[in-house]
Order: C-alpha cells, then structure tokens, then sequence
C-alpha cells in the first residue's frame, strides 16, 4: 500500500477518535497518540525516505495536509471540553447571593456604621453653603458675656437677655463666663478675626437652660450665617435665603420673611418656608398657614457693627440663623428630639 | 394677646377675610400664633325652664328630665341627663335634636336605659363658653329668661373669632387692642378711631380730696391721679366681662374690669385703690428701704431692695409695687365707695429688674418693663373715669381735674432719615413722599429738611425708635417685607471647608467604614457620672444655674457619654455596638485665660471587642489621614484598663489613648462586655503633618521575602522590635509584618516568638542573593543586639 494509500485510514480513525474523546485529559493523551514521534503519522514520514522524489514530494504534502486537518480537529475538541468543563465549575459554584448572614458577625455591629442624621443634616447644610461661595467658622462654645451678648447690642440690662435662658459657668466673676446661647459670638470673633467681605457661616453646639422634652434639649445645634460687604441690602438677605430654601429643600419650597425683633439686627425677621409636608397648600403640621417657621434673619445691627470696630456708614451685612436638629426632625419625620440623643443603636442605624 | 375680632373692630373698619386679615397682620410682625372661633354651633340651643325630675330604675347616675322648650308647660320635651347640679323651676340651655354643638358634637334622639332623651341640657364647656369651669355641671341661666328664645341672643352672644398675637418684645405699644389696630389702619389706609373720653366732674377739686408727692423722679416719669366717689361695687356689664374673658382675663368686679380694659384697649396699666384705706388719702411714690415688706395683692410677702420702686400712702406705708402688683391693704372690696385711681409711667429698667428679681410678672409690668406711653396716662385716666362712670348702677361723682406729676422723662429729638440710607439698606427705590407717607401713617412725623433728608418727630408710644436704622424698619415693615426684591449677592470667595474641617469630615468616613456609628452624647455630666469612672471631678468646669443635677458639670471626656450609650444599648439586648463621637471637651482653664480648655475630641467605642480591636481601628484612621511616625507606648490613665492601655504618640507629641475600658468602670455601669477605647485629641492630631504622600517610584525589578521569628522577652514591646526592624533594613526594606505571635514551649516562659513577614526591594536593580542575605543578617543583628532577642531557628 502506498504511503498516500494509508494517510486516509489514519486520518479516519483519528476523526473517531478525537469525537469519542470526553475529557481534556484523554483528549491530551489521543493528542500524543495522533501526533507525537512514535504516532502513525510520524511511522509514515520516516517510510518516506525509500520514495522517489516526485512520490516524496507528494506523500509530504498529503502527511502535511492530514497532520493539520487533526490538529484542527483536536483544537476544535478542546474547545469543547474545555467549555463544557467550565460549564461544571461554573455549575459547582452556584452560590444564593441572598442566603448570606446579613450584614452581621454573630450579632456584632454592621460592617460599616452610620453617620447621625444631625452631621448628615449639617453637612448637606455645609455643602449648599460651600457651593454659594461661604466658607465655615468656628469657635468655642464656653463663650465670655462679651461675645455672646455685649457685642452683639445686648447690654446686661437689656430685656432681650430673658429671651435667652442662659447656662453659667463657675469661672471668673458671676455670669461673666457662659455656655453659649446660639453661635452669633462666632460672627463676633470672624468680624474680630478678619476684613470684609465676609460671607461665612457658623454651625455648631449651643445651650439652653431649657428642660429636656419632646421638643426641648438643653445642648442643640443651629447654624448661622453673616455677610459683610459694601453694598449689602435687605433685598440680598431675602435673595441668599430663598436661594438656599430651593436649593436645599428643592425646587417649589420657598421663603417668607417677616417683621421680628432681635436685638443684634435690624430691620429683623422671622424666616418661613413653604411647609415641607403641604408644599404649601395648608396641613395640621404648619397649623393650616402653608409656612413653616425656621429661623431668625435681619439686617446687622450698626451697634454690631461698632463694637467689631466696623463702620456701619462704609460696611452693610445680614445674617441668619436656624436649628438644624429640627431641620434633620423635619427632613426625617421624627416627632421626638430625644431620640436625636437616645444614642439608641436602632436609631442610628436608620440613616 | 388675645384679640377678640369684635373687639378690635371698634378702632378699626376691617373690610378684608379672616386668611387675608391673617398674613395682613403677619407682614406687619404681629404673628397669628392661633385662631379660635367662638360663640359657633350655638343654633338649635335654646333657653329651657325644668318642669320636672324623676328617677330611672336601674340608673343612680341620670334622671328623666321634663323641660318648657318654649310649647308651654302642657307640651313638655323629656330629656335624660346626668347632672344633678339643678332643680325644677331653674331655666337652663337646652340644645335640641339636630343641634350641632361646638367641637362638631350633634345631637340626636337617644335611649338611655330605655327611657328616650330628646336632646341635651347644656354645660358651659359644652357650648364653647370661655373661661367657665368645666365641673359646675348643668349652666344655670338667669329664672326670669323666657323659654324658647335663642340662647345665644339671650346671653348676647355673637360669633367671634379670637386671634392669639405674638408680641415682639420691641412692641410694647402693640399690647393694646388699640395699638394692634394701629398698624392694621397704617397698613390698610384707613381710618383709626382712638377712644376719646369724656368725663362729668362734680366741681370737686381732685387736690382737695388726695395728695400725690414723686420722690424717685428718676424712676417715676409721670403719675397721674384722680378719685371718683360714690362708687357701688359689683358685677361688670355682660358686655365688658365677655370682652375681657374673651381676652383672657377674669372678670373680679366693675373696678377692677373697667381698669384691666382699660389697660387691654390702651396698654396703659392703672391701679385702683381704695382711697378709704390709703392712709392720709395720698400717695408718695419713693425707692424702698432695704428690708422693707410688702404684702401683695397675691397675699405674698415681698422682702425689698433700696432700687424697687414703691407706691405709699401719706403715712409713708407701702401700698404698692409700683408697676408690678398692689398692695393687699387698699385693695378694692365690696365696701369700696371712693376710688383713688394711679395711672403712670415707670422707667422700665426698675421695673424690669424689680420683677426679674422678685420672680413676679404681671400684666402690669410686661408692659411696663417694655415702655409704656407716657402720653397715654392722662388719657387713661379720664377713660377709666368714663367707663366706670358707664358701667354703673348709681350716680358715681368724679373730682374734677387730676394730679398729673411729670419726672425724669427723656426728652426725644427728632432722628434724622436718609431716603438714599433707606434705599441703600433695604435695596429698594422708595421715593421721599413714600418714605414720609408710610411713617406718617404709623404716627411718625416726618419733615423733608433737605433733598432725601427727612427729620422723624417720634411718637410717644413708640420707645424701642431712637435711631435711623429704627425708622427704615418701621419703613421696611408698612412698605411690607414680601414687596423688597430679592437679589443674591454674589461671593468674592471661593467657598471651601477649612483643611481641618475636611479632616474632621474623613475621620467620620473612615470610623464609619471601620462600622462604627455616630452618637450625640450631651455636654453635661454629673458629678457622679466621673467619679464612679475614676475620672477627676475637680478638673471640671461647673454648671453655675442647671436645671439638674445630671446638668451639673461640663464633660471633660467623651468617655462617660460613650459608655453610658454602651450601657443603653446592651440593656436593650443590643451588645457589641460600635460608637464615635466628635465634639469638644472641657477642663478648667490652664493658663489663666477666663475660658475653658476646651477641645475637640473624637472617641470610640468598641462594645465586644478588647484593645487589639481599637488598635486596629486606630491604624485604620492611620492609613485614612495618612498619620506618619506613630508608636504606642504601654501607660496607665484613669477609667482605662491597667494593663491593656498605650498612650498614642505621633511624632513626639501625644494626641490620645488606646486600649480598653477599665473592667471596674464597666462594671460600674453595668456593662458586661469588654469595651475597646480610643480617644484622641482631633485638632492636635490633625495639626500635625499627615496626608500630604509623595510618589516614590516603583520598583520593576524582582523582590525577595523572608520571613524572620525572634525570640523576645515580654517586656519588649513588639513595636520597639518592629521599630528596630525598620531602621536597620533601610531602604531596601519595602514591607514589615507581625504575622505570628507564639507562647509555649520551647519558647522559655516569660518570652514569646514573635515571627515577621519581610520583603527586600531595590529601586534600581535586582538583588542578588548576597546581598539578601546580608540584609537578612543585619536585621537578626540588629534586633539581638537591641532587645536580646534570639533567632528562633
């Protein structure tokens, strides 16, 4: 038989016999088998050497021609296995992605924590704030009379000072030194600290001498703002405002301002906003008026101002003023400021 | 204030709805806080006389009732009720099947204990009558009123609607009806009606039946007195009792109503004496003598100051607290026949203080305390006069003339406005007439002196204007707030949080990342809450007024609201809560200076887990800032375990402590659970550098581990072993691990193995095997020779 006369042979049993192959590693083996030195295909090649050139020529192209024709078939059943093997592995590996302890080690705390719905509020305060251009102040909350009330046109004989229910401290002389009743001192110590223009604002802690209720705490926390420049009007301190309401709470919530009286601004005012619930249109929560009442706002007082050593004819500024624990009650529905200090891990995990 | 509607109308023509006259009156600072309608769900309530009472068997609490609803008594309607506070012949409201009472209460036909009730005999809470207690059962009303007539017209009730005003503490001349409809009549251009009263003198001359002497001149601006005789004490006219009740007030007598309306209408307090008790029929007005007494009208005693103002009769005996409250010995009674009435004007300062002092507020001295008009005295007097006068049975005779002392009152010059000031600060564009038009509505006279310059005469009720930026607001307030413009300026800053704040921001990330949550503990402390820590009372600063005892001190750590959370939680079957908190904390002042030391801390609080825990989330909050140059240093501090404690030390300077919570504190709060602690000084931590990483390339070339195990005496410190470590592998020392701890034999007792994980790198070249084990020997080396340590073969 000629040398051509038994590729075809070869060629057929390996065909069967790459399909019958089941496993990557017996098709390795029949691999070996079809191609390797001491396979078929190789005893033909070594026969070669006893033809006539021409035979030579056309035996080797026939070998070469068989030789890949297997190869491709044992590639293509590699391919596959190799897909049916990854198909069991994948099988195998089926995991219920809901079936997972939640959440918890063996009732430990969570793996990642809360932040308290008050710093969420104040930064998200903060941010609208950072985006108008302000930037945020600070100070202490011990504060001297001085920077709590002297500067800010309260005199100790003035009656405004019942409107504060003032905590003292044991130091210095009696009530020189206090907790502080909201963060206006902070307005005093940036006017102190620096020039106009000024556009900042000032969150922080501030006390009462108020007893603990549904909607009392004796330490809470409020956020003021002040702006200093030439040029600064009462049409400015309405404009901020109601910029910041829609940027804040979002579009359709506005502001109201009306006539108040506090003794460190004038003209002063009570700032509304549309009721948050209603959107304005009247609901137990805003007493059916459609506004809720948020804060104090007004024109800096020209005493302030003097006492900073600021001159009220050159420099104009506003400021403004509101709780952000009743922001954050609001924002929430939570009809309890006590639970804001329950520190109840419950609670805080809800945020 | 209670502002009855009716009321107000007799100064002021109000043409607009209750919501417009709302936000009317809101725009004009003069708040609505609530509205409450009355005199309503009063039809179908009739008057009804008792014909008979009888029992219901089986009942001991309700009767059958028969009662005349007006088809006389031979057409009698059956009621059942269970008041027993009546009795036949009385004449009462009866509300009738199909009424609808006030609070949405509708009557029907009902069977009590199968006897048929036709309706309701009424309670005065019932039918929304103010002011009348609730358990007098059954209102009895007048026997000679005709059954069948419409209660309400007999009782000359007619719906009204009660505002409730919040008064700004700047408005004392807006605590009268007549002040409120002041600013109504501005706002609304329309008239406003002042009562102008007259008065019948009987040719008496006043200063020849009572004397008045002002001592304190300084304190007593103006006092005015007049006497009226023939006086018959006794109940007001309905009409003035309903008006006072509707304003809040209890009707006493017709003396006492006709000077408290007075007060309500005008907001001039005034004070009426018997003049038959005041002694010598005069009054001196003087300053007190320190220790001296007063009985009150209260029947309390006050004990006084030399700065208190008092009213005296002629003997020089206090009779009153001037401003605030009478004396008990000249108050008016039923035998009273001469009234000597004070009508004044004290200077608010001493009557605020008086009152702050003496914990007594009244009517009176709120308004007093604000500034009172003292234009107003006169006016009140003859009003005073008028309506007694009025609202009297028997001829009353009034002295003619008053004694009218004036003292120290200030004398108030015109203030100077500026119409481009006005324009400037409000960033309107009102003209000069508009400027003047709306001051003059509010009573301010305003002179044009020059182009945009106007001259303010202002008003006497109107204390709390003295200056220009006073008068822009009087012309902010009628020009109406919602009517200014809104513009936003615009920022010449770029608006960012301060590098620390960003910090302060990263550290609540990563302590959240780490699961942690965030507490709010409070400022204050109880002196009991640090002792029963170990932590030292006495560095505290002390609450001077708490309204408690937990209130009591300022926190000088974060620790005991921390722990006291802990507590919370695990009785409340929640162990292992993970908390921080940032906030500040105080200690007495250190360097002299009169403010607390007071500092930003932030804590954490691991319940469940020991100190290794808080070690780990310490190097947690490392990595996050980026903190160089930390060591551990083992120590002991108050209310932290003994020996599982390490003050934290970045690069010399001590910014905290780690570890965990002393087993004797916890035990003191109750807690079972281990708690693993950290606190740190946040500002001293973040002043110093971190963060600020600088690219170091890195290397292509192959690195070699190694892995090293020394046997060290326990009382090394494993840092110090690591620190050692890393300075003698140098540069080509990339990466340094504990990874094994070992006690136990072979290890000798009292040492343990510690085994690391140690990578060698070069920047520039691949190392060969010389020279990895050449940096292998310098470590062994390095850790024998500085801790006598072994290599553990």
């Amino acid at each position: 038989m000629t040398v051509i006369g038994q590729i075809e042979p070869i060629q057929a049993r390996a065909r069967a016999g790459i399909a019958a192959v089941a496993t990557l590693d017996d098709l390795r083996d029949l691999e070996a088998e079809l191609l390797g030195r001491r396979s078929a295909l190789a005893g033909l090649k070594s026969a070669m050497a006893s033809l006539s050139p021409e035979e030579r020529r056309e035996a080797g192209q026939a070998l070469n021609a068989a030789r890949t024709a297997i190869a491709a078939l044992l590639g293509d059943r590699r391919a596959v296995l190799e897909s049916a093997e990854m198909q069991r592995r994948l099988e195998a590996e089926r995991l219920d992605l809901t079936e997972i302890p939640a959440g918890s080690r063996h009732g430990r705390a969570p793996e990642r924590g809360h932040l308290h719905v008050v710093t969420q509020a104040r930064d998200h305060l903060e941010d609208v704030f950072v985006g108008m251009g302000f930037t945020v102040a600070e100070g202490p909350e011990v504060e001297t009379d001085w920077y709590n009330f002297e500067a800010l046109n309260i005199p100790s004989w003035h009656p405004a000072r019942g409107m504060f229910d003032t905590l003292y401290v044991e130091l210095g002389e009696p009530e020189s030194i206090l907790l502080r009743t909201h963060t206006s001192p902070v307005q005093i110590r940036v006017m102190e600290g620096g020039e106009p223009p000024i556009f900042s604002i000032m969150p922080g802690r501030v006390y009462r001498r108020d007893t603990t209720d549904a909607s009392h705490l004796p330490n809470f926390h409020q956020i003021e703002g002040l702006v200093v420049d030439r040029g600064i009007s009462f049409a400015d301190l309405a404009g901020t405002i109601d910029a910041f309401t829609e940027a804040y709470f979002g579009r359709g919530i506005h502001s109201r301002l009306r006539p108040s009286y506090f003794p460190f601004t004038e003209p002063s005012a009570e700032l509304d906003i549309t009721c948050v619930v209603c959107e304005g249109s009247g609901c137990p929560t805003c007493g059916r008026t459609g506004w809720l009442e948020l804060g104090g706002c007004g024109m800096v007082h020209p005493n302030v101002f003097r006492a900073v050593g600021y001159d009220p004819e050159v420099w104009s500024g506003f400021a403004f003023g509101f709780g952000i624990d009743r922001l954050a009650m609001m924002r929430h529905n939570i009809d309890d400021i006590r639970e804001l200090v329950s520190n109840d891990i419950r609670f805080l995990e809800q945020f | 204030m209670l502002v009855p509607l009716s009321w107000l109308r007799d100064y002021v023509d109000l043409d607009l709805g209750l919501d417009e006259l709302v936000v009317v009156l809101a725009e004009l600072g003069l708040a609505v806080e609530s509205v409450e309608h009355v005199g309503q769900g009063l039809d179908g309530v009739v008057v009804a006389k008792v014909l008979d009472i009888g029992p219901i068997e089986g009942a001991d609490k309700i009767r059958v009732v028969q009662v005349d609803d007006g088809d006389g008594p031979a057409a009698p309607v059956q009621v059942v009720c269970g008041a027993w506070n009546f009795e036949v012949g009385d004449v009462v409201p009866f509300a009738r099947v199909g009424a609808v009472l006030p609070g949405e209460f509708a009557i029907a036909r009902r069977t009590m204990k199968g006897v048929v009730s036709n309706g309701m005999l009424c309670a005065a809470d019932e039918l929304g009558l103010p002011g009348v207690d609730h358990d007098e059962g059954i209102l009895l009303l007048d026997r000679y009123l005709p059954p069948g007539g419409s209660f309400a017209e007999a009782m000359g009730i007619e719906p009204d609607v009660i505002l409730e005003l919040e008064i700004n503490a700047n408005r004392p001349d807006a605590m009268s009806m007549v002040g409120v409809a002041r600013d109504l009549a501005a706002r609304l251009g329309v008239p406003l009606r002042i009562p102008e009263p007259k008065v019948i003198e009987d040719g008496r001359a006043v200063g020849d039946v009572t004397t008045l002497v002002i001592e304190a001149t300084d304190l007593c601006g103006r006092f005015v007195s007049r006497v009226l005789s023939g006086v018959k004490v006794g109940p007001s006219p309905d009409w003035l009792a309903r008006r006072l009740t509707l304003a809040g007030m209890r009707p006493i007598n017709n003396v006492v109503d006709v000077s408290n309306y007075v007060m309500l209408e005008l907001g001039q307090p005034n004070h009426a004496y018997d003049l038959h008790r005041v002694a010598g029929h005069g009054l001196r007005v003087r300053r007190a003598r320190t220790g001296e007494t007063l009985v009150t009208l209260d029947d309390v005693e006050r004990r006084l100051v030399a700065d208190d103002l008092l009213i005296c009769d002629a003997e020089d005996v206090a009779v009153g607290l001037a401003g605030i409250m009478g004396g008990a010995s000249c108050e008016i009674d039923d035998h009273t026949t001469e009234v000597l009435l004070e009508s004044a004007w004290f200077q608010p300062m001493a009557i605020a203080t008086t009152s702050k002092r003496l914990g007594l507020r009244s009517e009176a001295s709120a308004r007093f305390e604000r500034g009172a008009d003292p234009e107003m005295a006169t006016v009140a007097a003859a009003r005073f006069c008028e309506l007694l006068t009025s609202c009297s049975d028997t001829p009353i005779s009034v002295a003619s003339g008053m004694l009218d002392r004036v003292g120290d009152l200030d004398q108030r010059e015109p203030v100077r406005l500026r119409t481009a000031r006005v324009n400037a600060l409000l960033g309107t564009m009102l003209h000069d007439e508009q400027i003047s038009s709306h001051l003059g509505a509010l009573g301010f006279g305003a002179t044009l002196v020059g182009e945009g310059v106007h001259d303010v005469r202002i008003p006497s009720w109107r204390p709390d204007s003295s200056v220009e930026v006073d008068l822009i607001e009087e012309v902010a307030r009628l020009h109406g707030y919602t009517a200014i413009p809104k513009t936003v300026p615009s920022s010449p800053h770029f608006g960012r949080l301060s590098a620390y704040q960003q910090d302060r921001r990263l550290v609540r990330q990563i302590l959240v990342g780490a699961g942690a949550s965030e507490a709010w503990c409070t400022t204050f402390l109880a002196p009991v809450d640090l002792q029963r820590l170990g932590l030292a009372v006495d560095e505290a600063v002390v609450v001077a007024n708490p309204l408690a005892a937990e209130e009591s001190l300022l926190r000088t750590s974060l620790l005991p609201g921390l722990l006291a959370s802990v507590a919370y939680n695990e009785s409340h079957r929640n162990a292992g809560v993970a908390l921080f908190e940032i906030g500040r904390a105080f200690r007495r002042p250190v360097d002299g200076g009169p403010l607390p030391d007071e500092r930003e801390m932030v804590a954490v609080a691991l319940a469940g887990r020991d100190a290794t825990e808080a070690v780990s989330t310490w190097m947690v909050l490392v990595e996050g800032l980026g903190v160089r140059d930390v060591r551990l240093v083992a120590d002991a501090a108050p209310a932290l375990h003994a020996t599982r404690t390490a003050r934290i030390v970045v690069g010399g300077t001590v910014v905290g402590w780690v570890g965990e919570v002393d087993p004797v504190a916890l035990a003191s709060l109750a807690i079972a659970e281990r708690v693993g602690w950290l606190e740190i000084d946040l500002a001293v931590l973040l002043g110093l550098p971190h963060g600020e990483g600088r690219y170091r390339p890195i290397s292509r070339y192959p690195s070699s581990d190694v892995d090293l195990a020394f046997v060290v005496a326990d009382r090394v410190p494993a840092g110090e072993v690591e620190a050692t470590l890393r300075e003698a592998g140098g540069e080509l020392l990339v990466r340094l691990g504990l990874f094994d701890v070992y006690r136990g034999a072979p290890v000798p007792s009292g040492h343990r193995s510690l085994a690391y994980a140690i990578r060698f790198q070069a920047p520039d070249r691949t190392l060969t095997d010389d020279e990895v084990a050449h940096a292998r020997r310098g470590l062994i080396e390095a850790v024998e020779a500085a801790h006598g340590a072994a290599l553990r073969a």
